[in-house]
Order: structure tokens, then C-alpha cells, then sequence
């Protein structure tokens, strides 16, 4: 027994280092299993909460063009969360349970999040930054070693690159416009800058689930990499925007051609995690209430389905 | 009007016709509908009770936004006083706006949001295929494209409808709280205004008896299939479309408007 599994295991990993997609019915370890089913259900979630930041603003957007852009865009997060949720599903998860797991706070989301959104240059920087920093972290899970995972990233990314280049319109907007205009941009930068840069997860040191996952392939760069990735990729276009980036020890190393940068606050980071960031609760309730509200609807769709089901058997 | 024969030959040319100039108040009061049963819609997105159903509330108040901004710029290129789409939406106050009373109203639970979409879908639709072969070309072109789009929205709402009615005994006692509360704003979307009047005379508005008559008949059809009685001898609420309001539209409007309220004639 113990040398059969071995060697399902050892074919596993070696169809993972030749890079062969592992498929639904394909045989796997637990673990790579549940590790699956708690980062998609995670990467679910964190679509369903991050609705409500920007949820928030569609009521208030300045002009009927983004306030009609926005509301596609928050309909697109919708919408990756079904596919996510439905990727998971192909593992044995159920949404029920899922959800309940987010409910209850065991399953965790995107801690981003639970930032407040509260200007309209915030919509500017979710999209650019945060939405800039998701597909830094998602673009090489188009490649990752779960086919359902890595055929739902392709759509999601795509999405994302069109949601990025729209937070970056909205700043630029901004910066172009009046010096109250500039002011809100600098202030939300000022804001959404580390929160952002803590999206990338702990530092290396810090992360145990990356070398697993790195083995397996379900991740392809560390949180360190990704993170040096991003900041030299925002810099030059915060450059672009004359925008300050709120970080004194922000330098240009020419040796490693690429920034150095000050420290994370690692006890937000975890504060946040824990669920004391400004936002938790508020998140957290109102998807409970969502659901809770929501829980006739779903009994009346069920019970009207029966009944209809009932009937055609009578009548045929 | 005098005619002058040293008039650039363009700005007679660019100008409405002056019965095209009439329709300005009709096609403002067919945008603000679309706009602010959008925004209502929009109101549930991340809160809906189901995700597949936040995405088809979203969709809707897409189609009902992309709507009300054809009507918008259409009503501006017809009022020719250079004010835009957004000046149109964002800088009218509550007595300005043309809305009937039914699409303000709060959203409510779930079937209050259904009853609400139902009964202005089955307006909707049969209004814009009268509008798709009326008289003014670009009101028939817009109604065109939108006549799809509502085609598949009262899908929709009649499907809930259906579902809420004849679905458990909360649902039903739901579903008919919300026609009982909806019900007195049902006769305003059909008794035409002054200005809908007068339309109606040059051609421009469509009959609305008989839209009356086609939305009665699919109501009745989908209520029966839901279980759901019609109501009977409700005294209607009308006002909206003259300007005259019910007090949910301010707050609405003090959300919509407070950022080009707050920073006056600024770009986004």
C-alpha cells in the first residue's frame, strides 16, 4: 500500500516538474488538494469582498461614464468569483461550504479589503495599484499546475489588465485636473501605497507555505520576488503622474537595476489579518447579510423547482 | 420664426426641427427613468442574494445606464444649449427630474426590487417597440437597440415573479406585500402627462391605451402562473413625471449628484 501511494505520488510529481496540467480526475495528495481549495476558495472570496470596497462608490461616481465603467467592473469581480468558485468545486468543495467557511471567518480573503474606500481617487487607486499588484500575483497562475485554476486565471487576468488601465485613467485624470483634484490623487497614493505592497503576503522568511507550493508549482515566484516586481513597476508610472511615493527610503539601486524600499509595517500586515483592520467587521457583515437576506430567495428558487419538477412528472 | 437667408447655411442645418424640438421634454423624462431605476438597481450590487443574481442585477442596471445615456446625449443635441449628459443628470434638482414614481421607490427586499422591475419591464417593452417604429428616427434607433435588452429583462423579472409566488409561503407573503406597497404607482407609467399629450397628438408618443392593454395582458399571465391575484381599485399615485415627487427621489439624487455638487464643473 504505502509503496503504491509512493508511487502515485512520485508520478504526480514528476507529470508537475515535465509541466503536464493535473486535471479533476486526475489522482493527487491530499494536500496538494486541500492546499488548492484554500487558496482558490480564498482567491473566490477575496473577488466576492472586494465587490464592496468599490460596491461602495458606484452610487457617487462623478459622471455617468464611470459610473457605468465601474459598475461593469465590480459585475467582472462578481463574475470571477463564479468561475473561481466553480474551479474549486471541480476539487469536491462545495459553495455552501465555502461560503459558510467565510462566514464564519475560518476561510480568510484578501486583507486589502478591509481598507475603507474614501475618495474617489480610491477607486483610481484600487484599480491601478491593488488591481496592479493582483495581476502581478496572477498572471503566472495562468500557468499554474491545476488545469480548471489556470484556465479561470487567463479570464481573470485578462479582465484585470482592462480594470488596471482604468484605475490608471482615473489617476490621471486626476493628476491633469484642478490642484484639488491632484490632492485627492496624492492623498489616496499616500493611503493605498504599503497596504498595497503587503498584498504580496509576508516576507519570504516569513511565508511557510511557499516552498511547497513552489514545488508543486501552484506558485511560480516568492512574495519577496513579486513584491520588488511591483515596486519597480509602479515607481516610474507614479513618476509619470507626479505623484510621490510615501516612502523616504524609496532608492534607485543601480546594482540590482531595480528599487530598494523601506519596511513593511508587518504588525499592520498581521493587526489587519487578524481582524482588526478598519474595515473587517463591515466586510464580513455584509456578506453574512447578504447571504442571511438572502436565504428566502434561494428556499423560494428551490421550492419553485421541486414544485415545477412535481408537475411535469403528473403530466407526463 | 423669421428666416434670414444670411444665416450660415450649418447652424439651420445642425438645429431640430421644431417638432423635434418638442420631444426634448419626453426623451429627458425617458433618460432620468432609465438613470435612476439604474441607480437603484445598482444599489444591490455585492449585496444581491445569490451571486448569479447580483451579476443579473448589475447587467440590467448596465442596460438601463447605457440606455439613459443615449437618451441624455440625444435630449442635449435637442435642447442645443450645450449642456452634456452629465450636466443633464447631475446638475438637476428633484423637482426638475421627470421620473414616475415607480422607479424611485426603494429598493426593499428582494421581491420589492422584482415587483418594482416587473412592472416597469413590461412598460418598458412594449413602449419601445412602439418607439422602434415611431415617427423621430433617433428615438426609434435607441429604442431598437434597447427593445433587446428589455426583451431579456422582463425574462428575468417575470421568471422571479413566478418563482416568488408559487415558491414557499414567505416568498408568496413577500411578493405580495411588494404588489400591495408597489401597486398605486402602476397607473402613473400609462396616464399620459401634458407634455405626453401633446406628443401624442404630433405623433411622437404611442397610444397608451393600447400599451396599457398589452402590459395588462402580460401581467395577468405571469401573475397567474405565479399564484398572484391582481390587484383591484388602488388609487393611483401620479406626480412624477411633472416634476412632483415622492421624498425617496432627494436622497437618491444627493448620492447620484455629490460629487459634481461638491467640485463644480471639474473633468473625471
Amino acid at each position: 500500500m504505502e509503496t503504491l501511494e509512493l508511487t502515485q505520488e512520485e508520478q504526480f510529481q514528476a507529470r508537475i516538474d515535465a509541466d503536464v496540467r493535473i486535471e479533476p480526475k486526475d489522482w493527487m495528495p491530499d494536500a496538494y488538494r486541500k492546499t488548492l481549495i484554500r487558496q482558490i476558495s480564498q482567491h473566490a472570496h477575496s473577488e466576492l469582498v472586494g465587490m464592496l470596497p468599490e460596491g461602495n462608490w458606484i452610487t457617487r461616481a462623478p459622471s455617468l461614464k464611470r459610473k457605468s465603467i465601474l459598475l461593469a467592473k465590480v459585475q467582472d469581480e462578481a463574475g470571477h468569483g463564479l468561475y473561481l468558485y466553480s474551479a474549486a468545486e471541480t476539487l469536491g468543495a462545495s459553495r455552501d461550504q465555502m461560503l459558510a467557511d467565510l462566514h464564519s471567518g475560518k476561510a480568510k480573503y484578501s486583507s486589502i479589503f478591509n481598507y475603507p474606500t474614501l475618495s474617489w481617487a480610491d477607486m483610481g487607486c484600487v484599480g491601478w495599484l491593488v488591481d496592479g499588484a493582483a495581476i502581478l500575483n496572477q498572471v503566472p497562475l495562468c500557468r499554474t499546475s491545476y488545469g480548471p485554476y489556470a484556465r479561470a486565471m487567463v479570464r481573470v487576468c485578462k479582465e484585470e489588465s482592462f480594470h488596471q488601465r482604468q484605475g490608471f485613467e482615473i489617476m490621471q485624470t486626476l493628476c491633469e485636473g484642478s490642484p484639488e483634484q491632484k490632492a485627492m490623487a496624492q492623498e489616496g497614493l499616500n493611503r493605498w501605497w504599503w497596504p498595497t505592497l503587503m498584498m504580496f503576503g509576508p516576507a519570504d522568511a516569513d511565508s511557510p507555505n511557499t516552498a511547497q507550493s513552489m514545488n508543486w508549482r501552484i506558485k511560480r515566484f516568492t512574495n519577496d520576488e513579486l513584491r520588488q516586481k511591483f515596486v519597480d513597476m509602479m515607481v516610474p508610472q507614479a513618476e509619470f503622474l507626479g505623484l510621490t511615493v510615501p516612502d523616504p527610503n524609496l532608492k534607485w539601486n543601480e546594482a540590482k537595476q531595480g528599487y530598494d524600499f523601506g519596511d513593511v509595517d508587518w504588525e499592520e500586515f498581521w493587526n489587519v489579518v487578524k481582524g482588526n483592520g478598519m474595515c473587517n467587521k463591515e466586510r464580513l457583515q455584509a456578506r453574512v447579510q447578504a447571504h442571511e437576506e438572502g436565504a428566502w430567495v434561494r428556499e423560494a428558487a428551490l421550492a419553485h423547482a421541486e414544485k415545477r419538477k412535481q408537475r411535469e412528472a403528473v403530466a407526463a | 420664426m423669421m428666416t434670414d437667408s444670411t444665416m450660415p447655411a450649418q447652424a439651420t442645418a445642425a438645429a431640430p426641427s421644431e417638432a423635434q424640438a418638442q420631444l426634448f421634454p419626453f426623451v429627458l423624462q425617458l433618460a432620468d427613468t432609465s438613470l435612476i431605476l439604474a441607480h437603484r438597481l445598482s444599489e444591490w450590487c455585492g449585496h444581491g442574494p445569490i451571486l448569479e443574481q447580483d451579476l443579473a442585477m448589475a447587467n440590467i442596471a448596465l442596460d438601463f445606464l447605457g440606455e439613459a445615456r443615449s437618451y441624455y446625449q440625444y435630449a442635449a443635441e435637442l435642447e442645443g444649449k450645450g449642456r452634456s449628459e452629465d450636466d443633464l443628470a447631475y446638475l438637476r434638482s428633484a423637482v426638475e427630474y421627470r421620473n414616475p414614481l415607480l422607479v424611485e421607490q426603494p429598493n426593499g427586499d428582494f421581491a420589492g426590487t422584482i415587483v418594482r422591475q416587473f412592472i416597469y419591464d413590461c412598460f418598458h417593452y412594449h413602449l419601445l417597440l412602439q418607439l422602434k417604429s415611431g415617427p423621430d428616427a433617433q428615438l426609434a434607433a435607441i429604442a431598437e437597440k434597447s427593445v433587446k435588452e428589455a426583451a431579456y429583462h422582463i425574462k428575468w423579472s417575470a421568471e422571479w415573479v413566478i418563482r416568488l409566488g408559487d415558491g414557499t409561503e414567505e416568498s408568496r407573503r413577500r411578493v405580495e406585500k411588494a404588489i400591495e406597497n408597489l401597486w398605486r404607482y402602476t397607473g402613473e407609467l400609462t396616464t399620459p402627462s401634458a407634455t405626453e399629450q401633446a406628443l401624442q397628438a404630433a405623433g411622437f408618443v404611442p397610444d397608451y391605451a393600447a400599451i396599457r392593454e398589452q402590459m395588462d395582458a402580460h401581467i395577468a399571465r405571469v401573475f397567474e402562473e405565479a399564484t398572484l391575484a391582481v390587484p383591484v381599485g388602488v388609487f393611483m399615485q401620479k406626480g412624477g413625471k411633472d416634476g412632483r415627487h415622492t421624498e425617496h427621489l432627494g436622497y437618491l439624487l444627493a448620492e447620484l449628484q455629490y460629487m459634481q455638487r461638491t467640485y463644480p464643473g471639474l473633468q473625471w
